[in-house]
């Protein structure tokens, strides 16, 4: 008879933290107490606070064990599982404070408190490897639902008056999409996963699989009924090893089951899938090229119109959604279009799932109602900005979005709000920035992306990106002049309204959204030449207050290409001469004030 | 899968199996498993106890757990069961006897078992 139950985090975050050998270690220690028959190990996927593990979760008082070691496990056993008394120590606590205030659950946390989970309400919380376990939580009951109550029409109509969009980063209605495609009669319909998420720091659609996928199964069988299609595709990363791995078995135990297959339900309805792997080119998120590349061709996106919806996978009519789209069919249909409907803006409906990263206490998954200001996800869940340092602004979109800077933290974010500010929804990803990022390295890090990722099928975005590129390194050099500016912008826009698919009709993002808020940063640059963050290495310089330099010789001891050497100056009240950082040598590595206990070098 | 009652089975078996992790239970009951608690026998009354409530259908009411040394090493094991609203009720020198009819009793029926409480051994 199970008493307790503990849940170990195997996203991939945790697991690269060790949560394997955390997990196995649970495993011997409980055998070694003899509490096999009393204990479980389930090991779910994530849980949304990657900062803080590898997290172990206990039933049912549901204690939150964060950054958990092997050496804790004994610990945890013989004092929790065993005794019932909770390690306080291991306990997350978001307060501050030394003492554990009874705040020892997942769901009293700040960081949870104010989240809204709709797709990852099951992650974290059951086994994804086992299929009963997601059945227990109303799993395939939606597509139970929809077989045997619903026509094809109710089921658009449904997801239609949700007001649910693509999550995947455009915004498009997805009833919509399904209704344009009903329609068109072909011998072969088609169903398709945008699992390639590509932007660099999202990882939603990555924890939705891990953590739940049947979910995405059962939307896909929904979807399939909807529009007519016998056959599903999810096309994923092979650089999601363990999401792959998850998935693959769901989709063995959905057929097991017989939700996968033919006459599901006994209705007459078939509907069957299979995972196609990525490898890795961002273009190939792109819906167009991600079919092209279903179908065994190059990655490369194809003109539009014929829409997919027409004219998509082999040419047959094709619905393509993203992970966390499928994901919240199953709920809508459950609990209906009124309660989706009901989270969320007047136009953008339900939560979004934000990636957080960058310079934030809480890194890691968060679900939230749309319209939630970027003030409270930043300050409030995601714990504020690290050593005291002030917000700047945080980027949106990945490669395809802008940034929204410190002044406007109040805007409610939804679709509508990012696209009107040059700025965009994108995928999730939300990277945060404080004062120490600059803000022209920050488009020019995004630009090198979207250069090595172009397909180069069209010109405007081959050489297009390229050019801005080497505009971007010209002022990062500090030989950028204001004119640089101008032809940086008429570039964009050219790109913009010129490129072939979204990769590069979205590739200048950065850089004019930069520009529209820190123009005054692109001024320094190019006319004081300098970076006022201190990043940009070729227009720094590092000095020693010889005054302050005790002459110990750390730095000169830890520069790289011995740029320092000792002065014949001896600062009063030392008895050593001091050092000095001969210009030209130096490569502003900052090696020299990493190392300097006595805070005697500056750079600016 | 060929019917929904198939599916409804399936949900109904793996239910009582993930409530754990379900929280809003009305009632929570403690078992004390510090040393002296496992010494006099706090390990079975536990076990009873989780096994009663799967078995009465009460998982989604009724959450078991164990908390370590209550104070009263000399009347372990010792039981209490919190319900919002009502006061705390201590049983004390449990067993796994005792703790079927609890479970049956009191967690089920709301009815105190007052002669396994603290009062009754005190007096």
């Amino acid at each position: 008879m199970i008493r307790a139950q503990v849940l170990i985090c195997g996203g991939t975050g945790c697991t690269s933290s060790g949560s394997n050998d955390i997990q196995h270690a649970f495993k011997e220690h409980i055998e070694a107490n003899g509490l096999s028959e009393e204990v479980k190990i389930v090991q779910t996927g994530c849980f949304g606070l990657c900062a803080l593990g590898p997290v172990v979760i206990i039933y049912p008082d549901g204690t939150f064990y964060s950054r958990v070691t092997t050496d804790d496990v004994k610990e945890i056993v013989e004092e929790h599982l065993l005794k019932g008394r909770v390690v306080e120590r291991l306990v997350y606590n978001d307060t501050g404070s030394e003492e554990v205030v009874g705040n020892v659950s997942l769901e009293d946390t700040a960081f949870y408190k104010s989240q809204n989970r709709v797709v990852l309400r099951n992650c974290g919380v059951i086994d994804p490897e086992n299929i009963e376990e997601y059945i227990a939580m109303d799993g395939y009951a939606a597509l139970g639902k929809v077989l045997t109550e619903m026509t094809p029409e109710d089921v658009i109509k449904v997801v239609t008056d949700s007001g649910l969009r693509g999550r995947g980063g455009g915004g498009f209605p997805t009833g919509r999409k399904w209704a344009l495609c009903a329609p068109n009669k072909a011998p072969q319909k088609y169903v398709v996963c945008n699992a390639d998420e590509g932007d660099p720091g999202a990882f939603m659609d990555r924890s939705v699989l891990e953590g739940d996928p049947h979910s995405v199964i059962e939307a896909m069988a929904i979807a399939g009924y909807a529009i007519g299609a016998t056959q599903g595709y999810v096309y994923v990363r092979a650089e999601y090893p363990i999401a792959v791995k998850r998935l693959q078995k769901a989709i063995d135990q959905a057929r097991e089951y017989g939700l996968l297959g033919k006459d599901i339900f006994g209705s007459g309805f078939d509907f069957d899938m299979h995972i196609r792997l990525g490898a890795g080119a961002f273009v190939c998120g792109e819906e167009t090229a991600l079919m092209t590349s279903i179908e065994g061709n190059r990655g490369e996106p194809r003109p539009r119109p014929p829409y997919p919806a027409v004219k998509g996978l082999y040419a047959s009519p094709t619905v393509e959604n993203n992970v966390e789209t499928f994901a919240n069919i199953p709920q809508i249909i459950l609990r209906g279009a009124e309660w989706f409907a009901s989270m969320g803006t007047e136009r953008s409906k339900g939560t979004k799932v934000f990636a957080l990263g960058g310079k934030i206490k809480h890194t890691g998954l968060v679900e939230i109602p749309m319209g939630t200001t970027l003030r409270k996800i930043i300050e409030e869940i995601g714990g504020g900005i690290p050593n005291g340092k002030k917000f700047k602004a945080a980027q949106t979109g990945g490669p395809s979005g802008g940034c929204i800077p410190a002044s406007l933290i109040d805007v409610e974010v939804d679709y509508d709000n990012l696209t009107a500010m040059g700025c965009m929804m994108g995928s999730g990803g939300l990277i945060v920035m404080d004062e120490d990022n600059c803000m022209v390295d920050m488009a020019k890090f995004f630009l090198e992306f979207t250069v090595d990722e172009s397909c180069g099928k069209c010109t405007p975005c081959r050489v297009g990106t390229k050019r801005l590129l080497e505009l971007l390194n010209k002022i990062t050099d500090g030989k950028g002049t204001i004119e640089d500016l101008d032809r940086l912008e008429e570039l964009c826009q050219y790109i913009k309204q010129n490129s072939l698919c979204g990769l590069g009709q979205t590739a200048p993002n950065p850089v004019l959204a930069t520009l529209k808020f820190f123009r005054d940063e692109y001024e320094a640059h190019v006319v004081d030449k300098k970076c006022p963050a201190g990043v940009c290495k070729n227009l720094l310089t590092f000095t020693i207050d010889k005054d302050k330099c005790i002459g110990c010789g750390m730095c000169a001891k830890n520069c790289p290409v011995n740029a320092i050497t000792r002065t014949d100056y001896i600062a009063p009240n030392h008895k050593l001469a001091s050092f000095e950082i001969n210009g030209n040598k130096c490569i502003k590595c900052g090696a020299c004030m990493a190392n300097c206990k006595f805070k005697a070098i500056s750079k600016q | 899968m060929k019917s929904l009652a198939e599916l409804q089975a399936i949900k109904e078996k793996m239910k009582n199996k993930v409530v754990l992790r379900e929280g809003g239970e009305e009632i929570r009951v403690v078992v004390g498993m510090a040393t002296c608690g496992i010494a006099a026998g706090a390990r079975p009354v536990l076990n009873e106890l989780v096994e009663q409530v799967e078995k009465l259908g009460l998982s989604g009411k009724v959450m078991v757990s164990q908390t370590g040394c209550i104070g009263i090493c000399q009347y372990e094991p010792v039981v209490e069961v919190f319900e919002a609203g009502k006061d705390k009720v201590t049983y004390v020198k449990m067993t796994a006897e005792k703790a079927v009819r609890v479970a049956e009793e009191h967690l089920k029926d709301g009815k105190v078992v007052s002669e396994y409480t603290i009062a009754n051994y005190q007096a």
